[in-house]
C-alpha cells in the first residue's frame, strides 16, 4: 500500500519540483522511516485510516459528480422533489459509526503501547530551555552525565551570508546518545515556557512543561543519528532549537559514557579558586556565547526595547551585587530567565566578569566565590 | 398597552418597537477602549494611565445613564408590550448564562489546582526532579512558596455571608410580591432591606480581606490557594456590587411609582441577577471556603 | 416551504417616531454610527469583515514570504511570531466570525419575517465594539516590544514575558468576546421570539437554525476565553499563579481553559458555513433540503459533541492513557453528524436539477474541501498519528481546509448568493466564475503541500526551515500570492455589482424559497417586514 501511495506521491512531487525549481535536495514528504515499532505502528495506523478515508471519500464525490454531471439542467434534467428517508438516514448515520469503531481499536492498541513508560534501561531528563536543551542521565548506564545541547548552525548561514550545510539548522554540539535497541525513557521538563520534544522517527513526541516532569519512550532499533526540531512555540528562537539523537551500539555507548564521565571529572570547578581577569574573561566570553548571544547579541546591544544592551547598562557597570542576582535569578515576568540552576558558580562569575570588561564597559572582577556567598 | 397575552407566533400581527437610532452605543466603545488603554499604561508603569480609565470611567457613567434614561422613558411611556417582554426575557436570561460560564472558568481553575496540578507537584517524580520535599496537601500556596500563611477558614465572617446573602433573596422575592399586590410601601421597605443586606456582605467581605491580608499573610499572590480564593471571591464581589447598584437604581425607580404589577421586567431582571450572584455564593462557600 | 403574505394593519401604539424616515435623524457618518437597522449594521459588518481579511491576509503573505526560502530573509524571528499571532487573531476574531455575524444580520429578520433584530441598539453596539478591539490590536504593533508572538492560542506561561502589546491583546480579546456574546444574546432572541406567525422552529431555513445554535455555542464558549486571558493578566501583573507551577498553578490549565473555548469556537466558525451552504444547494439543484430534520438534529449534536473533545488539542500535554481515549472517541464521533450533512447535501444535489452559477461553484468548492478537511482532522484525531503531527505543518494545512475552504468559501458563496437582495443589482457572473477558478486552484496550491510539510516533519510557528523542506514552501508560498491577487478580483467584482450591475430581479434565484426571495423585493426595503406575514 505504501509503495502505490508513494508512487503517485512521488510523481506529483516531481511535477511540484519541476515548478518550483527547488534545489537539488531530497524531496519529503512522508513520515521518516521509521527507526522503533512505535513509529511503525504508528505509520502502518496512519495508512490504514488513510485508505478508509481515500475510499470513502471517493465514493461520496463520486456520487456528487454524477449528479453535477447527469443532472445538469443544462441537459435538460427536471428535479425531483424528494426530500428524505429515513431508511438511507439511518443506514448513513450508522455505517460511519461502525466504521469509527473499526478504527478505535487498532487506534487504541497503539495509545496504550505508547503511554507504557515502566521499566526502561535508560532514563533521561530533557529541560527545555529558551533556547537549548540540557540532557541528565538519571537512571540506567551512564547515570550521572549532563550537558547541554544547542544549535551549532553558524548565523552566517541563516543570515544568508554563507551557503547552508546538509544539516542546516538540524545539528548541535552535544547529541543525545542512547545505545540501540534498549528502552530510553525520557522526562520532560522546563525551565520558563514550555517546549516539545520530539524525534518523529522514535514516534516520540512529548511537551516540556515547566515545573512539571513528564514523560515518554522509545526502543531505537537501528543506529544512526535522528534530527528534528522543539515544536512547541516557545518565544523567539523557537525555530533554532534542534533535538540531535545519536544512536549507537552497546559498545560504543559504554565507551562514550566512560569519556563522558572523565571529562566531566575534569571539568568540575573549585569554587573557592581565585582567578585572574584575562583566563575569567575568556572563559566568560565562551560562556555568553552560549547562553546570552540570543538576546543580548554579540555587540552587547541587544535588540531594544525587547532585549536590553548590557554595553552601558547600570546593572553591568554597577554594583557587583545587583548584577549577579539579575544572571543568579532572572527578571521576573521577563525573558531574562535565572541561569543559577543551569551555571555553576564559576560560570557565573566568569560571564559576570565579561560582561563587565567588554565593549566599553569596566567595571572590575568577580569571583566565583562571589557568586557563591549571593545564592539564598 | 393592548397587546395580546399570548406570545406565540401565531398571535404576533402587532408592531414591535424598533427603536431609534442613538449614539450611547459608540460612547459606550469609546469608554471601554480609553479603560483599556489606561489599564494597560496603569499596569506597565506608564504615565496617564489614570487618566484614561477617568475618563473612560466617565463617558461609561454618562452613557449608561443616557442610555437606561432612554429605555426606562419609553418603558414608562408604554412603548413595550407584552411581546418586547419576551425579549428582554431570553435576552437576561442568557446574559445571567453567560455570566455563569466567565465564573465557570475561575471554578475550574480551582477544581483544576486542587485535583491535579497540585498533587502532581508533590508527586515521586516530581519530587525526585523538580521540587525536592513538596507535599501535596490543600490548601497549598505551591512548592516555590516560602512564606507561612493561613486559609480562611469557613465558619467565621463567610458563614454570616452565606446568611446574609441567603435572606436578601429572600426579601428581595417579598418585594416582588409586594410589587404584584401593588403594595408600594411594603415593596421599597424588602427592596430596601435587600439593598441593605447587600451592603453589609459587601462590608463583611471587606472585614475579611483585611483580615486576610494583615492577619493571614493570605494575599492575591500566594499561590494557587491565594490566586483561586481572591479571584473568584472576588469577582464575584464585584457582581454583588454592580447588583447592589441595579437594586438601588430600581429602588429610586419603585420610589418614582414605576412599573405596574402586570409589567415590570426591569424590577424582574435586576432580582434574577440577584438570585444567580446568591446562588454563585452558594457554590463559592462550599468549593472555596468549606470543603 | 410555502408561505402566503397575510396583509394586516395594525393600529398600535408603537412610540412616536416615524418609520419612514429612514435614518432617524441622522446623516452622514452619524448614521451609520447611530443605527438601529439590522441591514445597515449587516453591511458594517461584512465591510469590517472584509478589511480585517486584507490586513490577517497581508500578514499570512509576510508568512510565506519569510518561508518562501530556507534562511532568515525579511523580517526578524519575533516579527515573525508576532506576524503568526496576529493573522490567527485578525483572522479568525476579525475575518471570519464577523463576516457570518453580517450575514446573521442581514438575513435572520429577512428570512423569519421580523422588523428587525430583537435589540436593535444593542446590536449597533455589538458592531461598534469591534472597531475598537481591532485598533487594539493594531495598536500592539506599535508598542515597545511589538505584538505579543504567542500564537492565536496565547499559551501561558510564554504570555507573561511578554511586553505592552501582550495586555493590549487581552484587553482586545475581553472586548471581542462581549461583543460577540451580546451579539449572539440578540440573535437567539431574535429567533425565539421574533418569528412570524406560522414559522415554526422546524419551518426556518437552516441558516436560522445554525445561527440559533452557533450563538448558543458563542454564548457558553467567549465567556471562558474572556475567563483565561484574565487570568493571563493577573499573572503577569498582579502575582497571581494560576499558570505556574512554582505557585502550585499549571501551564496545562490554561490550555485546558483555553480549548473548552477553542474547539466550539472552529464550530462557531464552520456551523454557519453550514447555514450558508445548506441555502445555496437547494437553490441551485432546484430541490428541497435533503433530510432538513436530520440536519437540525446533526447540528446540535456536533454543538453539544463540540463542548466534550477540546483535549485533542493537547494530546502531547502528557495526560493520562485514560484522557487521550476519552478524548480520541469522542472526537471521531463528531464524524458521524458531519458526515450526516455531508451526505445529505450531496443527496439535496442528487436527481435536482443544477446549474453552476458562482455561488453553487463555492459551494461545491466547499463541501468538496471541507470534506477533505475533516478527514485530516479524523486523521488528527487519533491519538498515536496525532503524536506524530501536533505541531507540524499538517495541523495547519487542516484548519485551513476547514476554515479557508471552508468558512472563507461559504462566505463567498453567501455573497455571490445575496448579493442581488442586498444591493439590488447582479454582480459579473463571469468574473465571478474566474474568481472561483483561480481561488479554487491557489487555495490547493497553498495548503495541500503543507499536509507534506507537515508529515515530513516541519514544525508549525517556525520562521526558518531545514533544506528538505524548501520545495513545498516555495510552491506554497507562490499559491499564497496568487490567491492574495485573486481576492483584490473580488474586491472588484463587489464594487462593480453595487456601482454598474444590471438590476436584479425580485427572485434570480429560481429555486430558492425563503421569506427574502419570495417576499420582499429587491433590493429588500430598509425596514423588513414592519407587518409580518403568515406563513403556511
Ligand atoms: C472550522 C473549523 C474546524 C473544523 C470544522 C474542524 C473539524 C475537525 N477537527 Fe480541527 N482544528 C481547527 C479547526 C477546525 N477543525 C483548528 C483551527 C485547529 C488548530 C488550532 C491550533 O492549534 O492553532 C484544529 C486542530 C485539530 C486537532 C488538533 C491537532 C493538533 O494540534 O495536534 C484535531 C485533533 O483531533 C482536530 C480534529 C478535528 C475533527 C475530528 C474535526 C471534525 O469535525 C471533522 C468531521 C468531518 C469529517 C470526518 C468529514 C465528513 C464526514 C463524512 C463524509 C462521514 C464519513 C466519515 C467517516 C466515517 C470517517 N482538529
Ligand atoms: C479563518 C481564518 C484564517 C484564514 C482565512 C487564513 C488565511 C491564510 N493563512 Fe492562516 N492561519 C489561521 C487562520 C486563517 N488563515 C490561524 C488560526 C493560524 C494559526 C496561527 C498560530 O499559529 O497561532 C494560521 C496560520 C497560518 C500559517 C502558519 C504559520 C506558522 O505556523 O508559522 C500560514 C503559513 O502558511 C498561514 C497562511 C495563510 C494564507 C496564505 C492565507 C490566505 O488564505 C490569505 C489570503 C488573503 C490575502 C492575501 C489578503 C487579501 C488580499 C490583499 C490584501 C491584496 C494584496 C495581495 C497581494 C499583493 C498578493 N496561516
Ligand atoms: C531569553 C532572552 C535572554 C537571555 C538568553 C539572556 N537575557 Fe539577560 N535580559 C533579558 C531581558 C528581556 C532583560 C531585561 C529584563 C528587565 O526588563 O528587567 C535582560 C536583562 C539582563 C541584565 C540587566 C540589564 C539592565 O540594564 O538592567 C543583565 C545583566 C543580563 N540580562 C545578563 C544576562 C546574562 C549574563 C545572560 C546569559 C547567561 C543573559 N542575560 C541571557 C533577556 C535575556
Ligand atoms: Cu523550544 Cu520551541
Ligand atoms: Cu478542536
Amino acid at each position: 500500500m505504501r509503495a502505490t501511495l508513494k508512487r503517485v506521491i512521488s510523481l506529483l512531487a516531481t511535477l511540484g519540483a519541476l515548478a518550483a525549481s527547488a534545489q537539488a535536495h531530497a524531496i519529503a514528504w512522508y513520515f521518516r522511516e521509521p527507526g522503533s515499532q512505535l513509529a511503525r505502528d504508528i505509520d502502518t495506523l496512519h495508512q490504514y485510516v488513510m485508505w478508509l478515508i481515500i475510499i470513502i471519500f471517493v465514493g461520496v464525490f463520486a456520487f456528487m459528480f454524477y449528479a453535477c454531471w447527469a443532472h445538469r439542467k443544462s441537459v435538460g434534467h427536471k428535479a425531483a422533489q424528494f426530500h428524505e428517508n429515513t431508511t438511507v438516514e439511518l443506514l448513513w448515520t450508522v455505517i460511519p459509526a461502525i466504521i469509527l469503531i473499526i478504527i478505535a481499536f487498532p487506534a487504541t492498541k497503539v495509545v496504550i503501547a505508547q503511554k507504557d513508560t515502566s521499566s526502561p534501561d535508560i532514563t533521561v531528563k530533557v529541560t527545555g530551555i529558551q533556547w537549548k536543551w540540557a540532557y541528565d542521565y538519571v537512571k540506567g548506564e551512564g547515570e550521572g552525565i549532563s550537558f547541554v545541547s544547542m544549535l551549532t548552525t553558524p548565523r552566517e548561514q541563516i543570515e544568508g551570508d554563507a551557503p547552508k550545510g546538509e544539516n542546516y539548522l538540524l545539528e548541535v554540539d552535544n547529541e543525545l546518545v542512547v545505545p540501540v535497541n534498549k528502552k530510553i525513557r525520557i522526562l520532560t521538563t522546563a525551565a520558563d515556557v514550555v517546549h516539545s520534544w520530539w524525534v518523529p522517527s522514535f514516534g516520540a513526541k512529548q511537551d516540556a512543561i515547566p515545573g512539571f516532569i513528564r514523560d515518554l519512550w522509545f526502543r531505537p532499533e537501528v543506529t544512526g543519528t535522528f534530527r528534528s526540531q522543539c515544536v512547541e512555540l516557545c518565544g523567539k528562537e523557537h525555530g533554532f532549537m534542534p533535538i540531535v539523537v545519536h544512536v549507537v551500539s552497546q559498545d560504543e555507548y559504554s565507551k562514550w559514557v566512560a569519556q563522558k564521565q572523565k571529562e566531566m571529572a575534569a571539568q568540575q570547578d573549585d569554587p573557592s579558586k581565585t582567578w585572574g581577569l584575562d583566563e575569567l574573561k575568556a572563559r566568560g566570553e565562551k560562556v555568553y556565547a552560549a547562553n546570552c548571544v540570543a538576546c543580548h547579541q554579540a555587540n552587547g546591544k541587544g535588540t531594544p526595547p525587547a532585549f536590553p544592551p548590557l554595553d552601558g547598562s547600570k546593572t553591568a557597570t554597577g554594583p557587583k551585587e545587583g548584577h549577579i542576582d539579575t544572571v543568579l535569578n532572572g527578571r521576573p515576568n521577563t525573558a531574562m530567565a535565572a541561569f543559577g540552576k543551569q551555571l555553576n558558580d564559576t560560570d557565573i562569575a566568569a560571564v559576570v566578569t565579561y560582561e563587565r570588561n567588554s565593549w566599553s564597559n569596566k567595571a572590575g572582577i568577580v569571583q566565583p566565590a562571589e557568586v557563591k556567598a549571593r545564592r539564598k | 398597552m393592548a397587546h395580546s397575552a399570548s406570545t406565540t407566533p401565531a398571535a404576533r400581527q402587532q408592531h414591535y418597537a424598533v427603536p431609534q437610532p442613538m449614539p450611547w452605543p459608540i460612547l459606550g466603545s469609546t469608554s471601554l477602549f480609553l479603560m483599556a488603554l489606561g489599564a494597560v499604561f496603569v499596569f506597565n508603569s506608564a504615565k496617564g494611565g489614570w487618566v484614561g480609565i477617568a475618563a473612560g470611567f466617565m463617558l461609561l457613567l454618562y452613557m449608561m445613564v443616557r442610555w437606561f434614561g432612554d429605555v426606562i422613558r419609553e418603558s414608562e411611556g408604554g412603548k413595550y408590550g407584552r411581546w418586547e417582554d419576551v425579549s428582554f426575557r431570553w435576552g437576561m436570561s442568557f446574559f445571567i448564562f453567560s455570566e455563569v460560564m466567565f465564573f465557570g472558568a475561575f471554578f475550574g481553575a480551582l477544581f483544576w489546582v486542587r485535583q491535579y496540578s497540585v498533587p502532581d507537584l508533590g508527586g515521586l517524580e516530581s519530587q525526585a526532579y523538580a521540587w525536592p520535599g513538596f507535599s501535596a496537601h490543600w490548601p497549598s500556596a505551591g512548592p516555590g512558596f516560602t512564606e507561612a500563611f493561613s486559609a480562611m477558614g469557613a465558619w467565621g465572617l463567610p458563614a454570616v455571608n452565606t446568611l446574609l446573602l441567603l435572606s436578601s433573596g429572600v426579601t428581595v422575592t417579598f418585594a416582588h410580591w409586594n410589587l404584584i399586590a401593588n403594595n408600594r410601601q411594603k415593596l421599597l421597605l424588602w427592596l430596601g432591606a435587600t439593598i441593605l443586606l447587600g451592603v453589609a456582605f459587601l462590608v463583611c467581605q471587606a472585614t475579611e480581606y483585611h483580615h486576610a491580608y494583615t492577619e493571614l499573610n493570605l494575599k492575591l499572590s500566594t499561590g494557587a490557594y491565594g490566586s483561586t480564593f481572591f479571584m473568584l471571591t472576588g469577582f464575584h464581589g464585584f457582581h454583588v456590587t454592580v447588583g447592589a447598584i441595579m437594586l438601588t437604581v430600581i429602588w429610586f425607580r419603585c420610589l418614582k411609582g414605576h412599573f405596574k404589577p402586570d409589567h415590570h421586567f426591569a424590577f424582574e431582571g435586576v432580582a434574577w441577577y440577584w438570585h444567580f450572584v446568591d446562588v454563585v455564593w452558594l457554590g463559592l462557600f462550599i468549593f472555596v471556603y468549606w470543603l | 416551504m410555502s408561505s402566503v403574505v397575510d396583509s394586516h394593519d395594525h393600529d398600535h401604539a408603537h412610540g412616536g417616531h416615524d418609520h419612514h424616515d429612514h435614518h432617524g435623524g441622522y446623516s452622514g457618518v452619524m448614521r451609520w454610527i447611530t443605527t438601529t437597522n439590522h441591514k445597515d449594521i449587516g453591511t458594517m459588518y461584512l465591510w469590517f469583515s472584509f478589511m480585517m481579511f486584507m490586513v490577517g491576509g497581508v500578514m499570512a503573505l509576510a508568512i510565506r514570504l519569510e518561508l518562501f526560502s530556507p534562511g532568515m530573509q525579511f523580517f526578524n524571528p519575533d516579527q515573525f511570531n508576532q506576524f503568526i499571532t496576529m493573522h490567527g487573531l485578525i483572522m479568525v476574531f476579525g475575518a471570519i466570525m464577523p463576516a457570518f455575524v453580517g450575514f446573521a444580520n442581514w438575513q435572520i429578520p429577512m428570512m423569519i419575517g421580523a422588523p428587525d433584530m430583537a435589540f436593535a441598539r444593542l446590536n449597533n453596539w455589538s458592531f461598534w465594539l469591534l472597531p475598537f478591539a481591532g485598533t487594539l490590536l493594531i495598536l500592539s504593533f506599535f508598542t515597545p516590544g511589538g505584538a505579543p508572538g504567542v500564537g492565536w492560542t496565547l499559551y501561558a506561561p510564554l504570555t507573561v514575558q511578554m511586553g505592552i502589546g501582550m495586555d493590549l491583546t487581552i484587553f482586545a480579546v475581553h472586548i471581542l468576546g462581549m461583543s460577540s456574546i451580546l451579539g449572539s444574546i440578540n440573535i437567539i432572541t431574535t429567533i425565539l421570539n421574533m418569528r412570524a406567525p406560522g414559522m415554526t422552529l422546524m419551518k426556518m431555513p437552516l441558516f436560522c437554525w445554525t445561527w440559533l445554535i452557533t450563538a448558543y455555542l458563542l454564548v457558553a464558549a467567549m465567556p471562558v476565553l474572556a475567563g483565561a486571558v484574565t487570568m493571563t493578566l493577573t499573572d503577569r501583573h498582579f502575582g497571581t499563579t494560576f499558570f505556574n507551577a512554582a505557585g502550585g498553578g499549571d501551564p496545562v490549565l490554561y490550555q485546558h481553559i483555553f480549548w473548552f473555548f477553542g474547539h466550539p469556537e472552529v464550530y462557531i466558525i464552520a456551523l454557519p458555513a453550514f447555514g450558508v451552504i445548506s441555502q445555496v444547494i437547494p437553490a441551485f439543484s432546484r430541490k428541497p433540503l435533503f433530510g432538513y430534520a436530520s440536519m437540525v438534529y446533526a447540528t446540535s449534536a456536533i454543538a453539544i459533541l463540540s463542548f466534550i473533545v477540546w483535549a485533542h488539542h493537547m494530546y502531547t500535554v502528557g495526560m493520562p492513557v485514560t484522557g487521550q481515549l476519552f478524548f480520541m472517541y469522542a472526537t471521531t464521533l463528531i464524524a458521524v453528524p458531519t458526515g450526516v450533512k455531508v451526505f445529505n447535501w450531496v443527496a439535496t444535489m442528487w436527481k435536482g436539477s443544477l446549474t453552476f452559477e458562482t455561488p453553487m461553484l463555492f459551494a461545491l468548492g466547499f463541501l468538496f474541501l471541507f470534506t477533505l478537511g475533516g478527514f485530516t482532522g479524523l486523521v488528527l484525531s487519533l491519538v498515536p498519528v496525532d503524536i506524530q503531527l501536533h505541531d507540524t505543518y499538517y495541523v495547519v494545512a487542516h484548519f485551513h481546509y476547514v476554515m479557508v475552504a471552508g468558512a472563507l468559501f461559504s462566505a463567498f458563496a453567501g455573497v455571490y448568493f445575496w448579493l442581488p437582495k442586498w444591493t439590488g443589482k447582479m454582480y459579473d457572473e463571469k468574473l465571478g466564475q474566474v474568481h472561483f477558478w483561480l481561488t479554487l486552484i491557489f487555495f490547493n496550491m497553498i495548503f495541500f503541500v503543507q499536509h507534506f510539510l507537515g508529515m515530513a516533519g516541519m514544525p508549525r510557528r517556525i520562521p526558518d526551515y531545514p533544506l528538505m523542506f524548501e520545495t513545498w514552501n516555495k510552491i506554497s508560498s507562490i499559491g499564497a500570492f496568487g490567491f492574495g491577487l485573486t481576492q483584490l478580483l473580488f474586491l472588484y467584482i463587489v464594487l462593480k455589482c453595487i456601482r454598474s450591475g444590471e438590476p436584479a430581479p425580485q427572485k434570480p434565484w429560481e429555486g430558492a424559497d425563503s421569506l427574502e426571495w419570495t417576499h420582499l423585493p429587491t433590493p429588500a426595503p430598509y425596514h423588513s417586514f414592519e407587518t409580518q406575514p403568515v406563513v403556511k
